[in-house]
């Protein structure tokens, strides 16, 4: 089987009678069972489930029950979506042994297009990182160097689609957990835009940031998962029914007049210079296909990292308060009394980087504090929302690099907390404004890793990101990891 | 702000942690520093700068009243550490 | 006791409201079922779940401000309360801190005599915890969670109560009104209404108020009653030893009466509130209130003067009917079926208030319906059945619900109008009492009540009793 297909493609293969669902499940199954060992892109594969799945999908289409694009396509769910009946553990002990009773709207959204899901791709703890070290079922590796971090949180997402264990993936993104490992692993990703997508089944990190989204091979892809998954939810409260999703419709390569912006804050000191060169080239591709591009002052940019982790650490003290050895879950096996049993369970349970955000977030939270630290960060996050605004009075996109560097060494950034969180500069800035974020390669350094190009939009304004992103899509081509290549059919 | 002792040991009760030795020293450690380089938030003025929850403006989102939920005890219960005719069992809160 | 005290007492009540469903998830909220059947992901704290506000809450939290001259919040929040408890699912506790939906507002209460407004601080919703119960045998507590996420209001007085009574006169009150608006039964005992005192000491004429302290777990008026003059007492006891009271939360004891602290170090009372990021705020609109003005009830005060007025009851009378809603409501029900508006009052005044004594039921406990009381007061008006037969048949109404027209018949307890046939038993009755018709015919007029009372005796109660008294006189 050609496994540098993309999610799309393989649906019309499938469409087509050219491949059963069978076969190309069993396909990617067997690729996964092969790469694993090297990649650890996973927390849970479930084979028998899945070609059980393959055959009832199989029937359906050949029964005109499933007619869309991505009927009969594999894909793998970032473990932190509830999915009924499959491990959930959000790669943390605390959830080692918790088999949900029911499924995350956006994944049930996939099912009921007739995606075949084949497993739960690893992450960081409770989404807690940039590099998917923190996982406690082992940390996930680059498929473009084995040495090297895949991003993260969603790194299990990424790795998996780089490295062709699966066409296509859902991830998360609190503060750049689709974006950041899309570009670490040469894909594509999208972070909707706060309220497109249901979050119910999402277990939560930072709840006003967190937005479930598309990783795959291009941006055809990312549109149609898109388009697949998001709208209006009757459990989310927070989920709006928005015009302007028929996001396929944004698949055209025109890009005459469209004004692009350029924060010259996301250019200065700390970025990488090949990532600076690539992506301005980017840019320069995209003016010579007719958009406007300059450079602007965005401002506020570097308020944004210290705003994010007060926020997320306050608001994820708070969610996962609930795992506490009662309802579900690890628990503690002695205990003198119930504190006891709390404690010994949460600090059994949690790893050392969750840890450090509960406490951070219990203690911004605390009486005494809360005004200087959480209201003041609401308060930021108000003003970074404006500067946005007022930047999208004149631009239709922003663009800009997804992180200051390409992949890291294993280990090389877990030791500093802040320097790891510094590498969230670019990405951090768009949940807090609750904007549409596009993450895509746009070249590749001299080690030949991948460089990940960020256009960011309007609110609700996923297509016009789309649009540019497929436009510059057709000045590049897609470029498999030679680990992927290697492997072969 | 210097992150003391008694700091941590205070968040460790609200938080329900219980910190090692080595973990504490290095709470302390992380949390001046992270407490530090937030502060940089101090440089900005807010003065009158409205605290932002949401970034968009949906409201009154309601449901009616009308039972959906049947009996799911045996779901809900599935994933129970310990459990006891039909409730969740925990460790006594009764003196 | 050289000095004098005055104490000043604040409320925080909660009051379940009576929604169908709970207040983020569409489970019931119905009472008694096992435990953990009325549960879902929502209201178990399940990782992933979300809540999604019932309307229904918002609309009954309205009524019960407008009710007590509260402003409402028309741009209202819902925050976070953090807490470890076993009780509560997700840990945190879903309630209101910055823009509660009510504030401001006030109830006016009597007490001998005496009118007096107390002030309400807030009301605030929320959502209710589940409930432990001890296993004595694993000596460990086992969690139901059919309370969790039971909506809840919580009504914050003014520290402006200075004696058990206002407290009393202030929960009867809004007991009273949350009834009438169909928000809430307010049942204390069943925990539907629950009052925490916060009660304070200072000297009479100081400004400056005394540490309070906040007593949980009273679960009647009368406990309520007892707490508070036992935390008076022991307040002024610390004071007069030259102590001072510690501001903390304490546990009444009703069966010891007495009250200790709910200390503990792993209690560190830091609620660590903040806006809940799954919810969205709530925009009341005026057309909202005013719809919500247009349908509230005519309230207490309201009714009684109207029944004073309408139907002439005595003040007294109307103050018993409308002291609980369900008593007017079946008042009205049962004149609405054409029963005289005085009978029906005569009926529930004594020997429905009666029965309830003897039986020490509340008045919501009723369970008659107003046609049957409709149809026992036809049934008396047409003469068709004796008051004494009245009093047993509506008896069996109060406990049973029967109908009965077809009771009266069923159990033939007709009044007997047939003159002969009394005739003839009197006669017989005379015949067989001959003391007592020499008594009574040498001027003892007692005498002729024995002779009544055998009659009806032999008549098995049936006797129409103003034919039976003439048949008598006529006949000796």
């Amino acid at each position: 089987m050609d496994f540098s297909i993309t999610a799309v493609e393989l649906g019309k293969k499938i469409k087509a009678g050219e491949i059963s669902v069978v076969e190309a499940t069993t396909a990617y199954l067997d690729a996964m069972e092969a790469r694993e060992k090297d990649i650890n892109a996973f927390v849970t594969i479930d084979r028998e489930g899945a070609l059980a799945r393959a055959e009832e999908v199989q029937k359906g289409i050949d029964e005109g029950k499933y007619t869309g694009p991505l009927a009969g396509v594999p894909v793998a769910i970032k473990d932190n979506m509830c999915v009924e009946g499959m491990l959930t553990t959000c790669s943390s002990k605390i959830l080692s042994n918790f088999v949900p009773t029911y499924t995350a709207t956006a994944v049930q959204k996939l099912i009921d297009a007739g995606a075949v899901i084949v497993g739960k791709a690893n992450m960081d703890e409770f989404a807690m990182g940039s590099t998917t070290e923190t996982s406690f079922y082992g940390e996930t590796k680059n498929p473009w160097d084995l040495d090297r971090v895949p991003g993260g949180s969603s790194g299990g997402s990424a790795a998996a689609v780089a490295a062709e264990e699966v066409p296509f993936a859902l991830g998360s993104d609190t503060g750049g957990s689709i974006r950041q490992p899309a570009g670490f692993c040469g894909v594509v990703g999208i972070k909707p835009t706060y309220g497109r997508v249901s979050r119910y089944g999402l277990i939560a990190y930072g709840s006003s940031l967190d937005q479930i989204g598309p990783l795959a091979k291009d941006v055809t892809d990312c549109a149609t998962i898109l388009e697949a998954i998001c709208g209006k939810d009757d459990k989310d409260s927070t989920s709006v029914k928005e015009a302007g999703d028929d996001f396929t419709a944004a698949l055209v390569d025109d890009v005459k007049g469209l004004k692009i912006g350029i924060p010259k804050d996301y250019l200065g000191e700390g970025l990488d210079p090949e990532v600076k060169e690539s992506v301005l080239a980017a840019a320069k591709a995209l003016e010579a296909k007719g958009a406007i591009v300059e450079e602007f002052d965005l401002s506020l940019v570097e308020y944004a990292i210290p705003a994010y982790y007060i926020i997320a650490s306050a608001e994820a003290s708070s969610n996962l308060e609930r795992f506490d050895g009662v309802k579900y879950g690890y628990r503690t096996e002695e205990f003198s009394d119930l504190h006891n049993m709390y404690k010994k369970t949460r600090s059994e349970g949690f790893g050392p980087e969750v840890k450090r955000r509960i406490m951070l977030g219990s203690f911004v939270l605390s009486s005494g504090y809360f005004d200087a630290y959480y209201m003041k960060a609401l308060r930021t996050k108000a003003l970074i929302k404006k500067a946005f605004d007022k930047a999208f009075e004149k631009y239709d996109v922003i663009l800009g690099p997804v992180a200051p560097t390409t992949a890291l060494k294993l280990g090389e950034s877990l030791s500093d907390p802040i320097k790891m969180y510094l590498g969230d500069i670019y990405t951090v800035s768009v949940n807090l404004a609750g904007l549409p974020g596009i993450s895509l390669p746009c070249g590749y350094d001299k080690n030949g890793l991948p460089i990940g190009l960020q256009l960011l939009g309007k609110h609700f304004d996923e297509k016009t990101i789309i649009r540019a992103a497929y436009a510059f899509e057709q000045t590049s081509e897609y470029k498999r990891p030679a680990y992927a290549v290697e492997r072969g059919e | 702000m210097q992150i003391t002792d008694e700091t941590i040991d205070y968040v460790g009760i609200l938080a329900k942690l219980e910190l090692s030795p080595e973990e504490k020293e290095q709470a302390k450690k992380d949390m001046t520093n992270m407490l530090e380089y937030v502060g940089k938030l101090n440089e900005l003025d807010t003065e009158g700068v409205e605290p932002m929850s949401h970034t968009f403006s949906v409201n009154n989102v309601f449901r009616e009243d009308v039972v959906t939920n049947g009996d799911d005890r045996e779901n809900m219960l599935a994933n129970a550490p310990e459990k006891k005719d039909g409730a969740y069992k925990v460790p006594r809160t009764f003196d | 006791m050289a000095k004098a005290y005055e104490t000043v007492i604040g409320l925080e009540v909660h009051v379940e409201l009576a929604t169908k469903t709970k207040i983020f998830c569409g489970c019931s909220t119905a009472f008694g079922g096992a435990p953990n059947t009325h549960t879902c992901p929502v209201c178990t704290g399940m990782p992933g779940s979300l809540p999604v506000l019932n309307k229904e809450v918002v609309n009954k939290a309205i009524a019960v401000g407008l009710a007590t001259n509260c402003t409402i919040t028309q741009n209202c929040k819902f925050d976070r309360k953090n807490y470890f408890y076993p009780d509560n699912p997700q840990n945190y506790q879903i309630s209101q801190l910055y823009y509660p939906i009510c504030r401001n507002g006030k109830v006016e209460i009597e007490v001998e005599g005496k009118k007096k407004w107390i002030g309400i601080h807030e009301i605030h919703m929320e959502e209710d915890a589940g409930k432990l119960i001890h296993d004595p045998y694993t000596d460990s507590s086992l969690v139901d969670f059919n309370r969790s996420g039971v909506p809840l209001i919580e009504i914050v007085s003014e520290p402006d109560m200075r004696s058990a009574e206002e407290v009393i006169a202030y929960l009867d009150k809004l007991r009273m009104t949350i009834q009438y608006l169909g928000a809430s039964d307010c049942k204390l005992n069943e925990g539907s209404m629950r009052a925490d005192v916060n009660l304070s000491i200072r000297e009479v004429g100081a400004e400056e108020f005394g540490t309070r302290t906040e007593m949980k777990n009273l679960n009647s008026f009368k406990a309520i009653a007892r707490a508070i003059e036992n935390e008076r007492e022991r307040q002024i006891d610390i004071l007069e030893a030259g102590e001072k009271v510690v501001q903390e939360t304490r546990r009444w004891d009703d069966t010891k009466e007495y009250s200790y602290a709910m200390r503990s170090k792993e209690d560190a009372q830091d609620y660590r509130y903040f806006p809940d990021p799954d919810l969205v705020p709530i925009i009341i609109s005026d057309e909202w209130l005013d719809d919500i003005r247009a349908k509230q009830p005519e309230f207490r005060e309201e009714k009684k003067a109207r029944y004073q007025e309408e139907y002439g009851l005595p003040e007294y009378d109307a103050d018993i009917l409308t002291g609980t809603k369900k008593l007017a409501d079946i008042f009205e029900e049962t004149i609405a079926l054409d029963a005289n508006p005085k009978k029906v009052s005569n009926w529930l005044m004594v020997e429905t208030m009666r029965i309830l004594k003897e039986k020490e039921m509340d008045a919501d406990d009723i369970t008659f319906s107003a046609k049957n009381l409709a149809k026992l007061i036809k049934l008396t008006d047409s003469q068709a059945i004796n008051s004494t037969v009245a009093k047993e048949v509506f008896e069996k109404i109060f406990e049973d619900d029967i109908d009965p027209e077809s009771y009266v018949e069923e159990k033939g307890l007709k009044t007997v109008n047939d003159e002969g046939a009394l005739r003839s038993t009197i006669e017989q009755v005379i015949a067989d009492n001959p003391q007592s018709v020499e008594d009574y015919r040498n001027g003892k007029e007692k005498a002729i009540g024995f002779l009544v009372g055998q009659t009806m005796k032999a008549m098995k109660g049936k006797a129409n009793p103003g034919m039976v008294n003439q048949i008598l006189k006529e006949l000796l």
